[in-house]
C-alpha cells in the first residue's frame, strides 16, 4: 500500500517534470544565447507569456496548433528585437529594459488576451513514453510533448556551435570582449541584436507550451515567474545549454512536487509547495553566483554578474 | 552630483558670479525635467497610436483619465488616495538606487508588510485602543517590509547575488507566503467568498486627513519622501551612499562600508513599501487578502525612474500615475477596453523614457556656459 503511493508520487514527479521543465528549457535556452553575446534579456518573462497568448489565439483561429507555436515565437522575436535595438543605444540600461519588456509584454498579452479566456483552442498532441508498459497510470504519467524534444535538440546543437563553429566563435568572443570583437572587424551590436531576437523565439515557443500543452488553456495566470527563473537559472548552468536542459529538469521536479503529493491525497502546505521552486531558485543563486567556477565562465561583457 | 560640483565653486565671492553658478546650474539641472517630459510626450503618441490601430479614440482616452484622475473634487480624492502607496513604492526603487541596485522587490514587500500589519492586529482587537494598535501594526508593517527587500540586498552584499531578480523572486515567495496563511490559519471563515484575515473592523481603521477624503497615507508619503530627500542630499549617510553608488571602488578604498550601506539602503526601502501595505490594510481594504497585489509595486518602479530617482520628484510623478490608475475603472466601463490596457501604457512608457536615457548630454543649449566649471 504505502510503497504503491510512493510509487504514483514517483511517477508524477518525474511526469511532472517532463511535463513542467519544457518552457524552463525554451526559456533557459534563449536567455543563455542572448547572454553568451553579453547582454542581459530580464524581460523573458513577459515574452513566455505574449507566447503563450499568440500561440493560443493563433491556434483558436486556424485550428493548427503547430502555427500557433510560430506565431509565439515570432512575437517573442519581435520583443526581444525591440530589446536588443533600445539597448543599442548608448547609456541605455539592459536590466532596466528587461523590466520594461516584462511589463510591456505582459501588458501585451493580457489586453489582447482577454477575448480567448474563454474559448478553448486546439492542442499540442503527445507521445505516449510509457505505452509499451500497458499500465494505464504509468502512461498518462509519462506523456510528453514533441517540443520537449525540439528543446533537448536544440540545446544538443546550440552546446555543439557554440564550440565548433564560426558563428558560435564570433558569438562568444562578443560576449567576452567586445573590443577583441570590434578589432575583428565583427560589429558587436548587430550581433547583440540578433542573439537577443533569436533568445526571444525561444523563450516565445517556451509560452506556447504552457497554453497549448501544460496546462493547456490561457488565462492571465498562466506563468507566474517561470520566465524569470529561468533567467537565474542560467547562472546556475554557467552558460552552458546542457547543463541549463538539466537545471531545467531540476526545476520542473521541484514544481512538481506540490501537484505530485495533491494527486494523492496531501493537501496541506499547497501554497508553501508553490513556492517551492522560487525558494529553490534563490538557495541556487545564493550558492552559484559568488562561486568561483560561475565567474570563470561567465562571459565577460555580463552587467548582471559583475 | 549636480549640487556637489556647483557648491565647490562658492570661492567666488562676487554676486554675479553667484548669479551665473544659478543660472548654469538651472540650464543643466533642466536636462533632467525637459527630457523625462519629452519621453512623456512620446510616449502619449505612441499609445496613441496602439489605441488607434485596435479601432479606439485617444482623445477619448486622455480625456477620461482627466476627467476620472484629476476632473472633480471626488476623482482628484480618488487619485491622491491612489498616489500614497506609488510614493512610498517608487521610494522604494529610488533609495536602493542612489547606491546602484535596481531593487523591484516593492510588491512583494507591500504585501508581506500589509499582511504583517493585518496579522499582529488580531490579537489585539478589543483589548488594546485603535491608537496603539495602528502603531503597532505600522511597526510591524516597516519592520516586515525592510526584511524583505534587505535580504535581497544582503544577499547581493554577502554573495553578489543579483538583486533584481532576487527582488522579484522574493515578491513571488511573499505572495506564497500570505496566500498560505490566508487560505489556512488566519482564514476568516465567516467570509466566504474571499480568503482573507480576520478584518480590523470600522473601529480601527485609520481615519481621514480633516476636511478630506484621503487616508493619513499620503500625508505620510509626503512626510517620508521629503525627510529621505534630506537624508540623501544633506547627511554623510546621504553622501557616502552617493560614492558608493558613483563608484564602489572608490568608496571602498576611502574606508566607506559599502556592504552596510547597501543593506541599510535597501532596508529603508522595504520599510517604504510595508508602510505602504500597512495603509492599504489600515485605510482601504481592512483585511490582508490577494487584493494586496494590486500592482503598485511595478508601477512604483515606472515612477521612480520617471521622477530619476529624486524623492522630491517622486511626490508629484506619483500623482500623476495614481491619476491614471483611478481613471482606470472609467475607462474599462466607457472604452469597453480591458484592465490590461494601463499596464501597456506603463511598459510603454517605461522603455520610451528608459530609451530616452540616450539623450543626456546631447542637446548644447543644457550646456551653455557649462564647459567652465569642467576640468
Amino acid at each position: 500500500m504505502n510503497d504503491s503511493l510512493v510509487v504514483i508520487v514517483l511517477l508524477s514527479l518525474v511526469g511532472g517534470a517532463l511535463r513542467v521543465s519544457t518552457p524552463f528549457i525554451f526559456v533557459a535556452l534563449g536567455e543563455c544565447l542572448t547572454e553568451k553575446s553579453g547582454r542581459v534579456n530580464l524581460g523573458l518573462e513577459g515574452t513566455l507569456v505574449l507566447g503563450a497568448m499568440s500561440a493560443y489565439a493563433t491556434s483558436y483561429h486556424t485550428g493548427q496548433p503547430w502555427l500557433g507555436v510560430l506565431a509565439a515565437g515570432c512575437a517573442g522575436a519581435m520583443l526581444g528585437a525591440i530589446h536588443g535595438f533600445v539597448c543599442k543605444l548608448p547609456r541605455v540600461n539592459d536590466v532596466a529594459i528587461g523590466i520594461a519588456m516584462m511589463l510591456f509584454g505582459t501588458g501585451l498579452a493580457f489586453f489582447f488576451g482577454k477575448a480567448y479566456i474563454q474559448p478553448s483552442a486546439p492542442r499540442l498532441g503527445e507521445i505516449g513514453l510509457g505505452d509499451w508498459t500497458g499500465d494505464a497510470k504509468i502512461a498518462s504519467a509519462l506523456q510528453i510533448n514533441s517540443l520537449l524534444l525540439i528543446g533537448v535538440a536544440v540545446a544538443i546543437v546550440m552546446w555543439w556551435a557554440f564550440a565548433n563553429t564560426r558563428w558560435g566563435l564570433i558569438l562568444r568572443m562578443t560576449g567576452d570582449s567586445a573590443p577583441s570583437a570590434k578589432a575583428m572587424g565583427v560589429s558587436v551590436d548587430l550581433v547583440r541584436f540578433l542573439a537577443t531576437t533569436a533568445g526571444g523565439f525561444l523563450a516565445g515557443v517556451g509560452g506556447a507550451f504552457l497554453s497549448l500543452y501544460y496546462p493547456g488553456s490561457w488565462n492571465q495566470g498562466l506563468s507566474s515567474g517561470q520566465g524569470l527563473m529561468a533567467v537565474a537559472l542560467v547562472i546556475f548552468a554557467r552558460w552552458n545549454p546542457l547543463r541549463c536542459v538539466i537545471a531545467a529538469l531540476l526545476f520542473g521536479a521541484t514544481g512538481a512536487i506540490g501537484p505530485a503529493l495533491q494527486s494523492v491525497g496531501v493537501t496541506q502546505g499547497y501554497y508553501f509547495f508553490n513556492a517551492a521552486p522560487y525558494i529553490l531558485t534563490l538557495l541556487i543563486m545564493v550558492g552559484s553566483a559568488g562561486s568561483k567556477r560561475a565567474a570563470r565562465d561567465a562571459p565577460g561583457e555580463l552587467s548582471i554578474t559583475k | 552630483m549636480v549640487e556637489a560640483s556647483a557648491s565647490v565653486k562658492t570661492g567666488e565671492p562676487e554676486r554675479e558670479s553667484a548669479m551665473r553658478d544659478w543660472s548654469i546650474r538651472l540650464r543643466r539641472n533642466a536636462e533632467y525635467v525637459v527630457i523625462p517630459l519629452f519621453a512623456l510626450v512620446v510616449s502619449a503618441c505612441a499609445f496613441s497610436l496602439f489605441l488607434l490601430l485596435v479601432g479606439k479614440s485617444p482623445v477619448m482616452f486622455f480625456e477620461l483619465v482627466q476627467r476620472g484622475g484629476f476632473g472633480t473634487a471626488f476623482s482628484i480624492q480618488n487619485t491622491l488616495q491612489r498616489s500614497a502607496p506609488l510614493i512610498l513604492t517608487a521610494l522604494a526603487v529610488a533609495i536602493p538606487a542612489r547606491i546602484g541596485l535596481i531593487m523591484i522587490g516593492g510588491e512583494g514587500a507591500l504585501v508581506v508588510g500589509g499582511f504583517a500589519s493585518a496579522a499582529v492586529a488580531i490579537p489585539l482587537l478589543e483589548r488594546v485602543p485603535p491608537g496603539p494598535t495602528l502603531f503597532v501594526m505600522a511597526v510591524a508593517g516597516a519592520i516586515v517590509g525592510a526584511f524583505w527587500v534587505g535580504l535581497a540586498g544582503l544577499m547581493r552584499h554577502a554573495r553578489g547575488v543579483n538583486e533584481t531578480i532576487s527582488s522579484l523572486l522574493l515578491t513571488y515567495i511573499g505572495v506564497a507566503i500570505m496566500n498560505f496563511f490566508v487560505e489556512g490559519a488566519l482564514r476568516d471563515l465567516t467570509n466566504p467568498n474571499k480568503p482573507s484575515t480576520k478584518p480590523i473592523g470600522d473601529a480601527y481603521m485609520m481615519g481621514k486627513i480633516p476636511g478630506t477624503d484621503v487616508h493619513w497615507g499620503l500625508a505620510a508619503g509626503v512626510a517620508i519622501a521629503i525627510l529621505l530627500h534630506v537624508l540623501m542630499t544633506r547627511t554623510t549617510f546621504g553622501f557616502a551612499v552617493r560614492v558608493a553608488g558613483g563608484n564602489p571602488r572608490a568608496a571602498l578604498a576611502q574606508g566607506l562600508p559599502v556592504g552596510k550601506l547597501i543593506v541599510a539602503c535597501t532596508a529603508i526601502a522595504g520599510a517604504c513599501a510595508g508602510l505602504a501595505g500597512f495603509f492599504e490594510v489600515a485605510a482601504i481594504q481592512g483585511r490582508a487578502n490577494a487584493s494586496l497585489a494590486a500592482g503598485y509595486g511595478f508601477t512604483g518602479i515606472l515612477v521612480s525612474f520617471l521622477a530619476r530617482h529624486n524623492p522630491i520628484a517622486i511626490i508629484f510623478v506619483a500623482i500623476l500615475f495614481g491619476g491614471i490608475v483611478a481613471s482606470g475603472g472609467l475607462i474599462q466601463r466607457r472604452m469597453d477596453l480591458p484592465d490590461a490596457t494601463v499596464l501597456v501604457l506603463q511598459g510603454l512608457t517605461f522603455m520610451i523614457l528608459l530609451a530616452s536615457e540616450t539623450l543626456y548630454g546631447r542637446f548644447s543649449i543644457f550646456k551653455m556656459d557649462a564647459g567652465r566649471d569642467r576640468t
